[in-house]
């Protein structure tokens, strides 16, 4: 096959996947809109467990499979061009998605995530229909500038970072949302099937704890590459600053965790505060951004 | 009360403690990365000189309202500058005794037990013996100490020595940035290919010494540039390669070597480094006055302006009477349109054009005020001509005539002395490797009290990582076992 083809057979591969996303999505909405209906009615033993136990096994199932077309994907992608798929904005998000979905995946297999799957099926299905509508790039060689080692190290360990940053910013914000439902009195049936707020404050906290040292690496690794491209580590660039800025919010919120004892509301919110400006790095820079790191080609 | 002098000195002890305690040192991180916010949302002189003259030409009185609080120069600001220079101070004073806490940490006996032990983690009472429990804590590495009837057990110190670590590497990291900015230099040079590059501080177009760096110490290298080749894509118009050979030659007498430099290979010299970092196109062009004298000939610079090397220029030539100046822009691919006029279709030589405005009287070379030299200020000039000239061509004016001879490249030099570096990535380095220590690390305490015959036994997780109680229930079923 030409790296044409390949191109080709990448961007199918992808539109597949955005396929099989959606109809996980319809499975993981089937599931979630049972338990609420069965909540309208009243009593919570009127929820049918099995039915919607069976949808989520489905919705799981489906979300593997397109996770795996997703996959193939994006190695096709790099095969396209010989070199690894993430060296531009749609790239950079076909592989984000990837991670985030595998983040899912994997964390799914130690707690149970099912209920994750509906917001996580959803927030999949816009980053990759953002990509193939607004970000999509033509496969191309690289610039001079990427033509580097680093750029499989560095970018690698910004995504994967990311992925994991969005999952826990995810539980995060279903601990502020639950959290609000519990003060006002009640969980709702379906709420009820969710875990308890120490799960969630403990998962999203040992999520971030989990991959702060692969973004400080990632920070590192860039300093080291542009040492060697640009002749200085650290230039201020917005993207470094706004990377140093996520840097130093995920550091106070590990401190305020272990050693001040936060935990919780606050903690939450810290959290999603630093998740926020990882998701403003990535889209401000690229979009309406200047200095170096603008290789979105938009 | 005491005598006001005494008020002064606990005045700054106070101020001192409150500087240095961690929460200050945490405080002063955010407002950091706060205060770094406005330099990533307007450009920066250093970065984008161009971008700032824009803001100034599209709103003079705001630009200089902005800039009157350094927000094009939001790095080297003094507010900015005072607040990484408190959060250095606030780090050390914060860092260096705790380091010394965290270092006796390590060799510390673990805590003896709680009067009451079903107050901490994974509390329950077995059927065992004191001393079963013990060879079980010493078979696991634990920290013993036995009181008595109990024992006090702890696990994972060496958690302590990651937080040591850690912070220690903080003020590494500090200490090769501040080496880098006062015994560094960098510089830049122009250079077109075929010339060659000396280091000596006149070779530079522009050069910043650190403070404690002397010009004079610059290392005798040279750098000739023999042939850059650039490639682009004919689809996208990206750059796809760079590749520059040089000869260079590493102090005086020493061999000649051949070497290729390209963007992510830089050229060492000990601790400095030569980068490639931008290039261009130098027009060839020879003026004559119209005696057919010539009067000025050779490459000059020109600067791109767009990707696809849209350049402008400016050809000065002082030795004409009246003088003249040409204001051009270099095309490397002409191409026009009724929007943009005339400007470059794609970044090599496939159809290379020279548009020169000629401009007499007086160029003001001689006031003693720096001047640009790809621009001229036009003020007290007049024009009297306007051309486009292909390779090989020669356009007559009022006073003489100016022949467009062919197109070099030309090379962006960088030169930088960084001599902190190192000490930055080790510092890095060795940060990451602390922090991994102290957060994945289980730093726990075990406690067993033999109370009516029976083993009361609970634990405590420093640092609140998971698996204390299931490593207790596993201990105390071991025990009942033995029994």
């Amino acid at each position: 096959m030409t790296k044409t083809d390949w191109a080709y057979v990448s961007n199918d591969l992808v539109y597949g996947a955005l396929f099989i996303y959606t109809i996980s999505f319809i499975f993981y909405t089937y599931e979630t809109a049972f338990a609420v209906r069965a909540n309208k009615e009243g009593a919570s033993s009127a929820i049918d467990r099995t039915t919607t136990l069976k949808s989520s096994k489905i919705a799981t199932t489906v979300f593997v499979v397109a996770t795996l077309v997703l996959f193939l994907g994006v190695i096709a992608r790099g095969v396209s061009a010989s070199r690894v798929p993430w060296s531009n904005m749609y790239e950079y998000s076909i592989s984000g998605a990837l991670t985030f979905a595998l983040a899912y995946l994997i964390v799914g297999r130690k707690y149970d995530l099912r209920w994750l799957g509906l917001p996580i099926s959803i927030a999949v299905l816009l980053i990759l229909g953002t990509a193939i509508t607004l970000l999509y790039r033509p496969s191309a060689p690289l610039v001079p500038a990427l033509q580097s080692t680093w750029l499989v190290v560095h970018v690698a360990a910004a995504i994967l970072s990311g992925g994991v940053f969005l999952l826990s910013n995810t539980v995060a914000a279903t601990y502020l949302w639950l959290d609000r439902m519990e003060r006002k009195g009640e969980r709702t049936p379906f709420a009820k099937r969710l875990p308890s707020l120490e799960m969630l404050d403990q998962l999203s906290y040992r999520l971030v704890a989990f991959v702060f040292p692969l973004w400080t690496f990632a920070v590192i690794a860039g300093a080291i590459w542009a040492e060697a491209a640009w002749g200085r580590y650290w230039g201020w660039d917005p993207k470094e600053t706004w990377a140093f800025i996520t840097w130093i919010l995920y550091a106070a919120y590990l401190h305020a965790r272990v050693t001040a004892g936060w935990k919780g509301r606050k903690a939450a919110w810290l959290c999603l505060l630093a998740g926020s400006t990882y998701l403003f790095n990535y889209v401000y820079v690229n979009v309406w951004g200047t200095g170096r790191h603008t290789y979105s080609g938009l | 009360m005491s005598a006001p002098e005494l008020q002064g000195i606990s005045l700054l002890r106070y101020l001192w403690r409150q500087l240095t305690s961690m929460r200050t040192a945490l405080i002063l991180l955010l407002i950091l990365g706060l205060a770094s916010i406005p330099g990533s949302l307007f450009p920066q002189r250093t970065q984008s000189p161009l971008k700032v003259r824009e803001y100034f030409e599209s709103d003079p009185t705001g630009a200089k309202w902005m800039d009157r609080f350094y927000l094009f120069d939001v790095y080297g600001s003094p507010w900015f500058s005072a607040i990484y220079i408190l959060l250095f101070i606030s780090l050390i004073g914060c860092v260096v005794p705790r380091s010394w806490h965290y270092f006796r940490e390590i060799f510390k006996a673990p805590a003896s037990a709680p009067s009451s032990l079903s107050a901490m983690e994974g509390f329950q009472e077995v059927d065992g013996e004191l001393s079963s429990a013990e060879r079980w804590l010493k078979s696991k590495h634990f920290r013993i100490v036995r009181e008595g009837n109990s024992i006090a057990a702890e696990k994972g110190y060496i958690r302590e020595t990651g937080n040591l670590v850690f912070h220690l590497s903080l003020i590494v990291v500090l200490l090769g940035i501040a080496g880098s900015s006062v015994f560094g230099m960098r510089g830049e040079a122009i250079v077109n290919v075929g010339e060659r590059f000396i280091n000596t501080p006149t070779s530079y177009d522009n050069l910043t010494p650190g403070r404690f760096f002397s010009i004079s110490n610059l290392p005798p290298f040279t750098i000739k540039a023999d042939n850059f080749d650039a490639t682009y894509n004919p689809e996208t118009n990206a750059p796809e390669n760079y590749e520059l050979k040089v000869t260079i030659q590493d102090g005086i007498g020493t061999p000649e070597v051949k070497r290729l430099v390209r963007v992510n290979e830089p050229l060492t010299f000990g601790s400095t480094r030569v980068y490639l970092q931008a290039n261009g196109y130098s027009p060839l062009v020879t003026v004559k006055d119209l005696n057919g004298a010539v009067k000025f000939e050779g490459p000059v610079p020109f600067l791109p302006q767009d990707a696809n090397l849209t350049s402008i220029g400016a050809i000065k030539v002082p030795d004409m009477d009246p003088q003249v100046g040409f204001v051009g822009s270099f095309l490397p691919t002409a191409a026009r349109d009724k929007v943009r006029g005339g400007f470059s279709s794609f970044p090599e030589l496939l159809d290379p054009r020279l548009l020169v405005s000629v401009w007499k009287g007086d160029l003001k070379m001689d006031t003693g005020v720096p001047q640009s030299v790809y621009r001229i200020d036009t003020e007290d000039m007049e024009r009297i001509g306007l051309w486009a000239l292909s390779i090989g061509e020669t356009y007559q004016f009022e006073v003489g005539s100016i022949t467009f001879n062919g197109v070099i490249p030309w090379v962006n030099l960088q030169v930088v002395r960084d001599p902190g570096k190192q000490y930055a990535l080790i510092g890095s380095i060795l940060a990451i490797i602390g922090l991994m220590i102290s957060l994945f690390v289980r730093q726990r305490r075990i406690w067993v009290r033999e109370v009516n015959g029976k083993l009361e036994i609970a634990g405590l997780a420093l640092n609140r990582l998971p698996g204390l109680e299931d490593e207790i229930n596993k201990m105390a079923n071991e025990i009942k076992e033995k029994k």
